[in-house]
């Protein structure tokens, strides 16, 4: 376990986000336990995404999106890590430059001109055409969420109907890996 | 991926329990679920057990039924059996074990289990539950216990899959005492435990994920050491991690304070693992700490904490804590560090390999000490220790309650007898930790986290089971003393000579005392109207009683309580109206304390940040 690093005051009350990979024993109750902490301590969760990533499903894998104070997050965690499940615990934000990535699918209700934009406007976005009808589109996109957030206010005024977002996955860049 | 309903990812097929399984192919001997769970508590080296029965846990009971290495100790509720358990771990040191049904059984023990999270109690709490084919189904006497437990408890299992159940059992043990101890559950539906399985024996193999550090850091040691010896004011402040580190700890804390020349001072929790009678000993620090610890701390340039965690009742308002103070914290549990005090120098790892680490840089250290700073430390600490914050005046035809524990101490060691003591949670557990002193750990057993009322009695009981010969008295108020009174029956039923020594003020008189400070004196609830006659109560429970209301006759009564074979239950009406002093208000810090009405300095009113804390 690293040293904790001293605290000083300019920190005490500035917010900063962070990404964090937890790897846990695919066992049930798990989820809630971890969801039971944040609730129960008053953390925040702005995104949890959870699912098994090893070969025999033993290991799953959650990563949380959420913010407070440093003091905040080195306590969630401590929290998380002291929990009996889980494995390993590892800030994204704090390893070096990592990747963040998003998953929407994205329904678009309109005809005529708007439909023409809203293929055009998907095209400059990489967004792809998973289903469509005369009167609808529904796109795939992944990304970073600001991406997506502005992918969603421009579809907007054409006829936004329904966005469904599967919450943050991150992955660190360069060779250092996450195991269990 | 299937979501189970508890809103896991798991996959009944694909459990990671196979660490714990070990399924070595020597062919593991099969038996019942019950009988499997018995036996592991066996080899776990369990010899009570807590419980109540019920129906979901009958084929327990009927294992129970046919062996004599466990014994069965049968509570009166189940909350009690938990605080029994409880009493019985903190006293020994080993994992505490309850037995309770499904539904009610389980639900009942939450407020124990809660009281053992707080406190770091271990503790194995195994509950009933109906068959895994029922469940979910709103079944009699159905509870989600794994979900309702899931807070109030350091781990939780459910076993639905027998095969897993021995291994559950022997990692459950294995979590309880590891780390930071706490209280763990095991669901166990009755289908588990009439089918028949496989029994494993513990592992020996590393758990797979649940590794706590133990060893500190020896380059933050020797940062620690570099800081201890530059102090010119230090103070050592000890806590109830000390005791969960084992004697050995506090033997080490008390060398580590000597050879330094430290002032020591204890949390509730920490009380008994520094002798109260050395003059290195400040007393308890806190709300009801005090003068001396408490502006010691407030003072202080360096700060060794070893197994405290920086609790509210301990700093008061935190940005007035400590403020001139390095901090050095020793704690098993990284989340204690940095949570309500940001320190300079975090040591995680176990209290007596850490202080042991300690004394032996310190000794390897050829850095001098500032002994004439000490000193003069020394000088001031003595001047605040002269203000003699916990004297009051015995006089008249009251008893005071400071004067009935102080008398209460003074009596007990004239016995000579190794003594525990367990409280209830109020005015007289603070009076009793300022006024009882403890020379060895595990002496003191009180719920301090969670401020349970009714866990004197049933703490008790277990502290006596686990030491037959000792004393055991609970320290108690008349309106705590009530919320589990029906032990008194355990107490009768197993021969416990437990004594109960109730200051009856006829209030609440913690609740008494906020409101008559914080709330204009209207006594809003807190009168303890209609109460028993604790003498006749007593009698009815097979035990004698006892009522003492004339100072003269107080030290009589003490005696007769003491020296009679059985359980007592000793009335002491003690004057109404007094107030626990020293007290640091709510939101205060720790020079802002209010001495009592027989020192200087009148009492100061509770700022308005501070009336909405507790």
């Amino acid at each position: 376990m690293p040293a904790v690093p001293t605290m000083s005051d300019n920190n005490e009350t500035k917010l900063r986000n962070a990404t964090i990979a937890v790897l846990v024993d695919n066992e049930p109750g798990i989820l809630a336990r971890v969801v039971g902490l944040f609730s129960g301590r008053g953390y925040n969760i702005e995104s949890l995404t959870v699912a098994p990533v090893d070969e025999d499903r033993a290991i799953s894998r959650i990563t949380i999106v959420t913010s407070g104070t440093e003091m905040v997050i080195e306590q969630i965690k401590a929290q998380l890590d002291r929990l009996v499940p889980v494995r390993k615990v590892c800030d994204l934000s704090l390893e070096g430059p990592h990747l963040a990535r998003e998953l929407m699918l994205i329904k678009v209700v309109c005809t005529g001109e708007q439909r023409a934009e809203a293929l055009r406007l998907a095209d400059a976005f990489r967004a792809r055409v998973i289903d469509a009808t005369t009167a609808s589109f529904v796109f795939e996109m992944t990304g970073n969420g600001d991406k997506l957030e502005a992918f969603t206010a421009l579809m907007r005024p054409l006829g936004l109907a329904e966005v469904v977002r599967t919450g943050v996955i991150g992955i660190a860049r360069g060779t250092y890996s996450l195991k269990a | 991926m299937r979501a189970s309903p508890d809103g896991g990812t798991h996959s009944e097929s694909q459990n990671p329990m196979s660490a714990t399984l070990q399924t070595t192919a020597a062919a593991a001997e099969t038996m019942s679920g019950a009988e499997i769970v018995l036996r592991a508590l066996k080899e776990q080296g369990v010899e009570v057990i807590f419980g109540y029965p019920g129906g979901a846990v009958l084929p327990l009971y009927d294992a129970l039924f046919q062996q004599n290495a466990i014994r069965h100790i049968l509570v009166r509720h189940e909350q009690a059996a938990v605080h029994a358990a409880e009493g019985y771990a903190r006293s020994t040191g080993k994992v505490g074990c309850v037995l309770v049904t499904s539904g009610p059984g389980a639900t009942n023990a939450v407020t124990g289990l809660l009281d053992a999270l707080m406190d770091s109690v271990p503790l194995v709490c195994l509950t009933g539950q109906v068959p895994t084919h029922l469940i979910g189904n709103d079944a009699f006497q159905e509870a989600d216990t794994t979900g309702i437990t899931r807070p109030v408890t350091k781990h939780n299992y459910l076993v639905k899959d027998i095969r897993k159940l021995a291994g559950v059992v022997h990692e459950a043990f294995y979590v309880a005492r590891s780390g930071r101890p706490g209280p763990v559950v095991i669901d166990l539906p009755k289908d588990v435990l009439i089918g028949q399985g496989p029994y494993h024996e513990a592992p020996t193999a590393p758990h797979r994920s649940y590794r706590p550090q133990r060893e500190p850091n020896a380059e933050l040691v020797a940062q620690a050491v570099k800081l201890l010896k530059g102090a010119k004011r230090p103070i050592v402040y000890a806590g109830g991690g000390v005791v969960n580190a084992g004697p050995e700890a506090s033997r080490l804390l008390t060398e580590f304070v000597r050879l330094t020349g430290f002032p020591c001072t204890n949390t509730l929790m920490g009380l008994g693992t520094y002798p109260s009678t050395d003059r290195q000993f400040l007393g308890m620090l806190g709300m009801h700490g005090t003068y001396e610890a408490n502006l010691a701390m407030h003072g202080c340039d360096v700060m060794l904490n070893v197994g405290a965690r920086f609790d509210d009742r301990v700093t008061g308002r935190l940005n007035a804590f400590a403020p001139t103070a390095k901090k050095i914290h020793v704690d098993i549990d990284q989340s204690s560090i940095n949570k309500n005090v940001p320190v300079d120098i975090a040591l995680v790892g176990d209290a007596g390999l850490t202080l042991k680490a300690l004394l032996e840089a310190w000794k390897a250290s050829e850095q001098p000490q500032h002994t004439g700073a000490l000193a003069d430390w020394w000088t001031q600490i003595e001047e605040w220790r002269g203000k003699d914050c916990l004297r009051y005046r015995q006089e008249g035809s009251i008893i005071k309650p400071q004067h009935a524990i102080q008398r209460l101490y003074d009596l007990t060691r004239e016995t000579g007898r190794d003594t525990f003591i367990t409280t209830e949670v109020g005015q007289h557990q603070m009076w009793a930790a300022q006024y009882f002193g403890f020379e060895k750990p595990n002496r003191w057993m009180t719920s301090g986290g969670l401020g349970t009322m009714g866990y004197g009695l049933p703490a008790g009981m277990g502290v006596q089971i686990a030491h037959p010969d000792a004393l055991v008295i609970d320290i108690a108020g008349e309106a705590s003393i009530l919320m589990n009174i029906q032990e008194m029956a355990t107490l009768a039923q197993y021969r416990l000579p437990v004594k109960v020594f109730i200051l009856n003020n006829e209030y609440m008189g913690m609740v008494r005392q906020w409101q008559e400070l914080l709330h204009g004196g209207r006594y809003s609830e807190s009168y303890s109207a209609a109460l028993p006659d604790f003498v006749k109560l007593a009698e009815s429970f097979h035990a004698r009683g006892l009522r003492v209301t004339r100072p003269e006759d107080l030290d009589a009564g003490i005696r007769e309580m003491l020296a009679h074979p059985g359980p007592v239950i000793m009335d002491c009406a003690v004057a109404k109206d007094e107030n626990c002093f020293p007290m640091i208000p709510s939101g205060a810090a720790h020079n802002e304390m209010i001495l009592g009405p027989d020192q200087e300095g009148g009492v100061k009113g509770v700022t308005d940040e501070g009336k909405v804390l507790v």
